[in-house]
């Protein structure tokens, strides 16, 4: 069982291990600074398959088989498979949870997904209930922007702000037992509304959750950003990384300048690949924390990381009937010792 | 009591953070992109009167004549440009100076058209074609009629 810190913060007694982890990666994310920590890289943003939905399932099943091949494990071992994805209903999760024949539980929580799953994972693991737990998360540049906003041959202009969602799954098996970096406490965020309507400035709109977070986080667990050696938020992109070291040098006191970075703004070469603001949707982080992040623990040279993805939880819907757009982050610690 | 969604007044956290966000964000490069706009803009209407102009004299047709096959066949690059992946890439600089000539037109049909040709030709293609063009021709329609009824009253 876990202890409670403060309001929304838990501490496993047992710190479950992620043992594995898998990432595949598009086209355009393949030609970025972190390429060669990526376990696949496709050459085609269809991966062979006839629709961009097709496809993404096909990377998020591709993440999940070389998640679980790395440690030899067969999807029956498995108790549980915790997926979630930007498209309607969930659809990558749910056909890919098809071919993995896991028991699913299917979440929702936008780009913050990855902290999510790690953070259910962590209960289910710590709780007693599960062994072993896959939890995968993925996100398509075409199926989102088909989605969300125009079709993909559309030519429009783009704002400074808009940011670049980026195509690719990434999967982690988390375990009570093994070696490998380990969740030692996850705050649950609350959802933040702060007025923002403009989808072509989600990183503005979400920046305050993931500063609350952070603020919540360090007050339950008495930890100052310094006890990281890195802290990252999901996809806040240029300006939202900016309001969120603001908000949280108002709200909470606390200096993030020194060991701070965004997900969103580490995947792309920001000078060179024309993504505005920087990156977006659920692979952010799990391809920078899954992949590049993992590797870097593994190999020493990182020891503590604290991941808040951040997520924006409104639909077209939403947004053309005016409403203004909710954001959440969650907070996970990972610590290697 | 109002529920409308736009109609909710801020709050006053929610105020000075909007202001904080308007004050750090970049405005969108008005000049560079009004000045694109104009450059590409005078493009297409140059390679318009390219085409009405080999119309005219290859086929023997008058000024008004050549324009309908002129137009067309501006519907035609665009379309084309949209299918072979060229258009968006370029509409990233041009901006308003491709999308409002009929070359925008053409583009906004021919890729929700193609976005949608997996849903099938029903409920994919037949009815996902028009939907950024739907207003375009809805108000256009609108409008002439308002236009025409104008004309009909006080000229006629």
């Amino acid at each position: 069982m876990a202890t409670k810190l403060g309001k929304q913060t838990y501490q496993p007694d047992n710190p479950p291990f992620i043992i594995s982890t898998g990432t595949v990666a598009g086209p355009f994310e393949g030609q970025g600074p972190l390429k060669d920590y990526f376990d696949h890289v496709y050459t085609d943003t269809l991966a062979g398959e006839r629709s961009f939905e097709n496809a993404e399932k096909e990377m998020m099943a591709n993440a999940c088989f070389t998640c679980l091949q790395k440690v030899n494990v067969t999807p029956q071992e498995v108790d549980f498979y915790l997926a979630g994805d930007l498209l309607n209903q969930i659809i990558s999760a749910g056909f890919c949870a098809l071919e993995l024949n896991i028991p699913f539980l299917g979440i929702y929580g936008a780009c913050s997904t990855s902290a999510e799953g790690l953070a259910l994972a962590a209960m289910l693991v710590d709780g007693g209930f599960a062994k072993l737990v896959l939890a995968s998360t993925s996100s398509h540049n075409s199926s989102a922007e088909r989605q969300y906003r125009y079709p993909t041959e559309y030519g429009v202009h783009r704002k400074p702000t808009a940011q670049w969602t980026v195509t690719g799954a990434g999967a982690a098996l988390v375990a009570g037992y093994g070696a490998g970096p380990r969740i030692t406490t996850f705050t649950v965020g609350k959802v933040v509304d702060q007025g923002i309507k403009d989808p072509m400035n989600l990183g503005a709109a979400m920046a305050p959750a993931a500063a609350a977070t952070m603020v919540q986080h360090f007050a339950d667990t008495g930890r100052g950003p310094e006890y990281y050696d890195l802290i990252v938020t999901g996809d806040l992109g240029k300006f939202g990384r900016e309001l969120a070291v603001i908000t949280c040098a108002s709200k909470g006191g606390f200096d993030l300048s020194k060991n701070y970075n965004d997900c969103g703004l580490m995947i792309y070469d920001t000078e060179k690949q024309d993504v505005h603001a920087g990156a977006s949707g659920c692979a952010s982080s799990a391809l920078v924390v899954y992949g590049y992040l993992y590797r870097k623990m593994l190999a020493g040279e990182l020891k503590k990381i604290l991941l808040v993805a951040t997520g924006a939880l409104h639909s077209v819907t939403s947004f053309q009937q005016g409403a203004s757009i909710p954001a959440i982050a969650h907070a996970v610690s990972i610590e290697m010792e | 009591m109002s529920r409308d969604p736009k109609k909710k007044p801020l709050t006053v956290e929610q105020k000075r953070y909007t202001e904080l966000v308007s004050e750090l964000v970049p405005k969108p490069q008005y000049g560079k992109n009004a000045l694109l706009a104009f450059l590409f803009g005078g493009l297409v209407c140059v390679i318009g009167q390219l085409f009405t102009d080999i119309y005219r004299l290859a086929f023997g047709m008058s000024s008004t004549e050549a324009g309908n096959p002129a137009v067309a066949t501006m519907i035609l690059v665009g379309s084309l440009l949209t299918g072979l992946g060229l258009f968006d890439k370029i509409a990233r600089y041009a901006g308003a100076g491709l999308v409002v000539p009929v070359t925008g037109f053409a583009n906004s049909v021919v890729a929700s058209a193609l976005e949608f040709k997996r849903e099938g030709l029903v409920f994919g293609v037949g009815s996902k074609m028009f939907m950024l063009a739907g207003s375009v021709i809805t108000f256009g329609v609108v409008t002439a009629f308002i236009i025409g009824l104008i004309y009909a009253i006080f000229i006629l």
